[in-house]
């Protein structure tokens, strides 16, 4: 397979990713598709790497995956947060995170 | 070749299936379980882009640590189904979509239309050790010192700034109103000792 199927299939999720953090509401599912996005983008790091045979490229998807899972811990913390204080987990009613 | 091809596309189709899914299903419960099947079918793509490194802790790490915190939360909040607009699709909803197309269709012609000439052949050979284990590691450690390092550090903070944000406010609990003893006089009077 050439490399250009790779890069065309990323650039296709992670359009997926932006249509659902720009239409979907629930902070819950913005937080997923930006995962979609950052999934996306390792598939294009990592078809690059082997295209060019160089492993520079992986280490940054994994530097990538490391910055991804603390995103998701910090988005998890603040919608528990949110719920505790009976706060609507809806994006479009919250717009400050003032506690 | 020919299998490698099969391959790319069982998995491929299966990594816009699952995002798809993970855009488009109602209820966030099924959403995390499509993201899972979309990690999976990644890890498979990773594969044959000989990271076996990477599908490996995309398969451990992501489908297994991080879809399980998701998984809890979800379960916490409440996976209810997300009602639809009450507008029946404002702006945003009609223009996202139309957005990504355009976006996609932008990245597509800008990579295919650059002047790289290797884009159309599988890329150079390489050799056994090409994204193992071994070869990671020992970027990590030498090329790639000062990022590890920060890395690990980053993940000492958002582990704190996660206690700092789930804890409870307010400080500590107040102890719940503790039931008297039932003492022996009590039953004698046969008397409710609250």
């Amino acid at each position: 397979m050439s490399t250009s199927w790779f890069v065309v299939l990323s650039a296709f999720i992670f359009s997926i990713g932006a249509a659902g953090v720009l239409t979907r509401r629930s902070p819950l599912v913005i937080l997923l598709c930006l995962e979609l996005m950052l999934n996306a983008g390792n598939l294009a790091l990592i078809a690059f790497s082997r295209m060019l045979g160089n492993s520079d490229g992986q280490i940054f998807a994994l530097m990538v995956m490391v910055v991804a899972a603390c995103e998701v811990v910090i988005g998890l913390g603040i919608i528990v947060g949110m719920f505790r204080r009976r706060l609507p987990i809806d994006v479009d009613e919250m717009s400050e995170l003032r506690g | 070749m020919i299998f490698e091809q099969i391959l790319f596309f069982v998995a491929g189709i299966g990594a816009i299936a699952g995002a798809l899914g993970v855009a488009l299903l109602r209820n966030p419960f099924y959403s995390v379980l499509a993201l899972v099947a979309h990690l999976v079918a990644l890890a498979v793509l990773f594969l044959l882009l000989r990271a076996d490194f990477l599908a490996a802790a995309q398969v451990v790490v992501y489908a297994g640590a991080v879809m399980v915190l998701y998984v809890f939360v979800v379960a916490y909040v409440g996976g209810t189904d997300e009602p639809l607009r009450p507008d029946s699709g404002g702006l945003l909803a009609t223009l996202g979509p139309v957005f990504a197309l355009a976006l996609f269709l932008e990245i597509s012609v800008a990579v295919l239309g650059s002047s790289l000439g290797a884009l159309d052949s599988r890329g150079v050979e390489v050799g056994a050790g090409f994204g193992s284990p071994g070869e990671i590691g020992r970027l990590l450690l030498t090329k790639f010192l000062l990022p590890f390092e920060a890395a690990s550090f980053l993940l000492l903070l958002a582990a704190v700034a996660a206690v700092l944000l789930a804890r409870k406010r307010r400080g500590l609990e107040e102890p719940e109103a503790r039931v008297p003893a039932l003492s022996v006089s009590d039953v004698m009077k046969g008397s409710d000792p609250v």
